[in-house]
């Protein structure tokens, strides 16, 4: 079986920034994996090369087995990205929006999926409403459900939670939760560091285009046990996150 | 919701249809504003000249305003196929929702047919909706209605690859515009929709020939009254390369992902 992610020596430069040397990595089917760093690690380079937004200057990339630039057909039917800027087209109501990206993937007759949707992520007594109108809230709910009106297997969420208020984090992380208990594989790379040791079952983290880390939450923890900041309680993923980045050995 | 995965797998058509679907609802949605308000500037074009220029004849024996409605007709399906293309990638990629098709499992051929094949659609509903309301002035002839479509398609699909390419190309609006206004309104004004190139000096109807917008609306012309500057058949395979060469450099921007992804 395929991993659900394959990424094998990728590199990018944007001219004389390296925005990622050498990553490799492999995601199985059903993780919940999370992808952390600092801004300007990679973590977006990382995600628009899986989707084929950018392309790599070295290295190859695959979801479910899928070349995403020679198999891009296969490799983007298998991925539902849901992009960190809160983009929108102000033409359209919400249920156009989510029938428009259906049928960009070919997709017909495809309304009870769209209904289901709109419903578990309450937008559906905003379905007829434009676009401009909704709040950041729900733009960000209609983006989640564009990246699933496909089906996918493979759920990428690169920052779903920035900006957004409280109540609506918890539903989203509910609704993301049941995703992968249902068997669909997700990566999500946050700064919200609790949610990724609450939710994630491994983790990479991402410096300066490079990994520095990769292991299951629970080894992460227990290695860097012994380094909480003020010396008392329980060693979390923030403590486990600074130590790295700030140069900490594995 | 329901267990996604467990679904029954679903089939995969081609992402073509809905985005031509979708291009063409973006411009129906601002009708007032891409359809009505072209009309009008044609309406006024038509009365301001072919007043001021009431009684010259062309040909030796079309009156200027019979002369005239082909022209604002090809010239209105030109700048509207171009409008379309370009203003919605501009927009797209400003605002950022070109992700969306971007994500898709659309390709280069695909992405080019929708944009192109809604500016054809958008350029000639204008156009329609111009003869329709200058025919009022009086209905130019039809001599051959297969030049007219032949010409006004060829027409429009140069200018909305022209649109797309100055989309794809421009990163700002002023780019854009720079675009449209020192090249598309020039070629577009200089190639005969207010005269016939006979009447220009010996150097002005060289220049004339350069200009591959002449013989879109030469030929376009001829389809009315079986009468032109040149032969139809050249405007033909000038109009017919111009396309083809346009076409190929849109269809290489978007296969190599030029300022799309990057």
């Amino acid at each position: 079986m395929h991993p659900a992610i394959s990424i094998k020596n990728i590199s990018k430069n944007y001219g004389a920034l390296q925005a990622l040397d050498d990553v490799s990595l492999a995601i199985e089917p059903g993780e919940f994996f999370g992808l952390l760093g600092p801004n300007g690690a990679g973590k977006t380079t990382l995600i628009s090369i899986l989707a084929g937004l950018v392309k790599a200057d070295h290295g190859h990339a695959a979801i479910m087995g899928a070349d995403v630039q020679k198999n891009f057909r296969d490799a983007r039917r298998m991925l539902g990205v849901v992009p960190q800027e809160l983009v929108f087209d102000p033409f359209f109501t919400v249920r156009e929006t989510l029938h428009f990206q259906s049928g960009y993937f070919g997709i017909k007759n495809n309304d009870a999926w769209i209904d289901e949707i709109m419903a578990a992520l309450d937008l559906t007594n905003k379905a007829d409403s434009n676009m401009r109108s909704l709040s950041g809230g729900m733009k960000r709910r209609v983006l989640v459900a564009q990246a699933l009106v496909h089906r996918p297997p493979v759920i990428i969420l690169d920052e779903p939670t920035a900006g957004v208020d409280v109540e609506l984090r918890q539903s989203l992380w509910q609704f993301i939760s049941r995703l992968n208990q249902d068997g669909h594989t997700i990566v999500l790379t946050t700064h919200y560091l609790e949610e990724a040791e609450a939710l994630c079952q491994r983790i990479a983290m991402l410096k300066q285009g490079k990994i520095v880390a990769l292991d299951t939450t629970a080894n992460l923890l227990t290695r860097y046990g012994s380094v909480k900041k003020d010396g008392e309680g329980k060693t979390d993923l923030e403590d486990v996150f600074v130590n790295i980045m700030s140069g900490g050995a594995l | 919701m329901k267990n996604a995965l467990n679904k029954p797998i679903l089939e995969y058509g081609s992402g073509f249809p809905t985005l031509l679907r979708k291009e063409i609802k973006r411009f129906y949605k601002v009708a007032f504003q891409t359809v009505a308000a072209p009309v009008l500037t044609a309406i006024l074009y038509l009365m301001i000249f072919g007043h001021v220029l009431e009684g010259k004849e062309i040909y030796g024996r079309l009156s200027y305003t019979a002369f005239l409605i082909p022209g604002l007709v090809m010239m209105t399906v030109l700048q509207n196929a171009f409008a379309n293309t370009s203003s919605s990638l501009i927009q797209s990629k400003v605002t950022g929702n070109l992700v969306f098709v971007l994500l898709a499992p659309l390709s280069h051929f695909e992405f080019y047919a929708a944009y192109i094949l809604a500016a054809v659609f958008r350029g000639i509903v204008v156009g329609l909706g111009v003869f329709l309301i200058t025919a009022w002035y009086g209905l130019p002839d039809l001599e051959y209605p297969l030049w007219i479509m032949v010409f006004a398609f060829l027409g429009a699909a140069i200018l909305g690859s022209l649109g797309l390419i100055a989309g794809i190309w421009a990163d700002k609006y002023d780019q854009l515009a720079g675009f449209q206004n020192f090249f598309i309104m020039p070629a577009t004004m200089l190639s005969g929709v207010f005269y016939s190139i006979h009447s220009l000096p010996p150097a002005w109807q060289m220049v004339s020939h350069f200009n591959p917008f002449f013989y879109m609306i030469d030929g376009f012309r001829y389809g009315f009254f079986g009468v032109s500057d040149i032969s139809p058949w050249t405007s033909l395979v000038i109009v017919g390369s111009f396309f083809l060469v346009v076409s190929a450099i849109a269809l290489r921007m978007l296969q190599k992902g030029y300022k799309l992804r990057h």
